[in-house]
């Protein structure tokens, strides 16, 4: 079939695409080295710390953010049959925004000892996966109750704005300075992972990609909507489940390790869509994954604004430069593709 | 024309259907007892709010029944599992898909989801199949044309289209000229006339459109108040069944047209 062979075509496009990014990524900063420079210090030849133990990093971690933000992105919106659906929907972010909260702002009425034992990065990972995790479970056990898919996202706008509420607590009787730091966890960062915790991130995201693997038959199915899915044998609450536990997952992590990226998971499943013009999640979702690592790359790099020693939050830029990009291949298209 | 042994495909046996609540139960009608053979097209008809839906509902399986049996090819309806139900019966419901933007193609594929691996990956053998219904309900050569470029009347015939592909003994429509004008109304039940003789399917739809399901349906499952009487529709006309269908202060049943009339 002629229409494979343009997927195919598409697919190499977006890996070399992928490929250029990443070493753009690498080589922009502020610090410039030769190509041969880079070269030496990817293959191991010379040992450059800059390349190997900061630059390297974030570009994985960039591409992992980028995927897996994508891909529970998509899931969340073909679940809730919702083009507004982002992986966040859930109240996921807003979880882990209350753990880090707690953790930052809350450190002042645990007295002293602690404050500086809790405010490590170890006890915000924990603190925002603890948060994220519990506000996930609160949902399942809801949404175990209801019938209706629908009444799921509802549920989850409501932890948010629980959660949110919360926030807003604590931040009035904090101190300016624990204000200062909580505020900078939420513009998000990239290049704080250390080779250990890029290892452990990188594990639970390769679950959440295979769980997503193993949905995309489920997912096409949801395309005719809920009941057709269920009168073609899907058993609707084992992978409404299934899709759900990969979002926290991917969501979840990406939020603890690199903060709350706004914008890239409601993003990349409009833009691809509009690119191959398909619903189907065979093609869909290893798409998404391609587009998400080169888009956070591409916004990891401005972000470092080369030549300078300033670094832009890594959240303004994903929204600056997407935001433009959906509004545009909208209008371009005149037809949302859903 | 092929020539099939007829066979029980659909049966019930003092069926009722209703609401369950935790204080009491709705008996919405009881009593039910239809068998739907191999190869014949069926009719559900009845007033507004008489219990249709959840009729079918029970039949398919989406709710359960409050007493009595349901078998499917002789089977009893709960000892299906969600797959081989699939296999069974399929459905071609009232609402409109979720997303607009999958092609014909992909439509009537998904329709082969029960049969297909872990990942959906269609055989030749799914392929022939999905080709011919797009072939059995004319819809080849738009077949890459995608959903919002699409009538309702071709809508309808796509979803019937996924529903011959999921290959089933039995499918169940619920409404399916409802949106359509009269030229497309007696287009699509006369498609599911002819797909019911030439595959042998046992098709039953529940329709509003009584003059032309009397002409065109070989038995007629017809739901009035007091009770739910199935036959032929030229018995059902002889026992004035269709006059207890609706009140009597407007509309009657002429015997002569076999259609109903507005009373002057």
């Amino acid at each position: 079939m002629s229409s494979s062979n343009t997927y195919k075509f598409s697919f190499l496009i977006l890996i070399f695409v992928l490929v250029c990014c990443f070493f753009a990524n690498i080589s922009l900063g502020s610090v410039s080295f030769s190509i041969k420079e880079i070269f030496n210090a990817l293959l191991g030849v010379s040992d450059n710390y800059i390349i190997q133990n900061y630059r390297l990093p974030k570009a994985f971690t960039a591409i992992l953010v980028g995927s897996g933000l994508g891909i529970s992105g998509l899931l969340m919106q073909t679940l809730f049959r919702n083009p507004l659906a982002g992986p966040f929907v859930l109240g996921i972010s807003s979880g882990a925004s209350l753990g880090v909260a707690l953790v930052i702002l809350g450190s002042g009425f645990f007295g002293g000892v602690f404050t500086t034992l809790l405010v490590s990065k170890w006890s915000i990972v924990i603190a925002a996966s603890l948060g994220s995790f519990l506000v996930l479970l609160a949902v399942l056990i809801v949404s175990s109750k209801v019938r209706d898919t629908m009444a799921i996202l509802i549920i989850g706008l409501m932890f948010g704005s629980i959660t949110a509420a919360v926030v807003s607590v604590l931040s009035y009787f904090s101190s300016a300075e624990q204000l200062q730091q909580y505020i900078f966890w939420g513009f998000g960062s990239l290049g704080n992972l250390s080779w250990y915790e890029l290892f452990i991130f990188s594990t639970i995201i390769l679950v959440g990609v295979v769980l997503s693997i193993f949905s995309i038959k489920a997912l096409n199915t949801l395309l005719l909507g809920e009941n057709y899915a269920k009168s073609l044998g899907l058993n609707i609450k084992q992978s409404r489940l299934i899709i759900i536990v990969a979002t926290s997952l991917l969501a979840g992590t990406i939020t603890a390790f690199a903060g709350p990226i706004a914008f890239i998971g409601l993003a990349i499943p409009h833009i691809t869509r509009q690119i191959f013009t398909t619903s189907n999640h065979k093609i869909l979702l290893p798409a998404v994954l391609l587009l998400g690592a080169i888009v956070m790359l591409i916004c990891d790099s401005i972000a470092q604004l080369p030549t300078s020693d300033y670094m832009l939050p890594i959240n303004a830029i994903t929204s600056l430069i997407g935001a433009p990009v959906v509004i545009w291949l909208l209008v371009r298209k005149r037809k949302m593709m859903f | 024309m092929k020539d099939y042994q007829k066979h029980s495909v659909l049966k019930t046996e003092q069926l009722s259907i209703g609401y369950q609540t935790k204080k009491d139960t709705i008996v919405i009608a009881s009593n039910i007892n239809i068998e739907l053979n191999s190869g014949e097209l069926s009719g559900l008809v009845g007033a507004n709010g008489i219990g249709k839906s959840t009729l079918l509902c029970t039949l398919t399986n989406v709710q359960p029944s409050l007493n009595g049996n349901i078998y499917i090819n002789k089977k009893p309806i709960e000892q299906y599992n969600n797959i081989d139900l699939a296999k069974a019966l399929s459905l071609v419901l009232t609402e409109s898909i979720a997303s607009k933007n999958l092609s014909i193609f992909e439509i009537v594929a998904l329709g082969r989801q029960p049969y297909t691996n872990w990942v959906g990956n269609l055989s030749e053998t799914d392929i022939s199949i999905i080709n011919k219904s797009l072939n059995d309900t004319n819809l080849k050569d738009i077949k890459h044309k995608k959903c919002y470029e699409l009538s309702d009347g071709q809508l309808q015939k796509v979803m019937i289209a996924r529903a011959l592909a999921q290959d089933t003994d039995l499918i169940i429509l619920d409404e399916p000229t409802t949106h359509l004008d009269m030229y497309h109304k007696a287009y699509i039940l006369k498609l599911l006339q002819k797909l019911a003789k030439d595959n042998n399917k046992t098709i039953l739809f529940s329709s509003h459109e009584i003059d032309l399901a009397i002409q065109l349906c070989d038995k007629l499952v017809v739901m009035t108040e007091n009770n739910v009487v199935s036959g032929a529709p030229s018995k059902l006309i002889e026992r004035d069944t269709f006059d207890a269908l609706f009140p009597k202060d407007f509309i009657t049943f002429d015997k002569t047209t076999n259609s109903f009339k507005i009373i002057r």
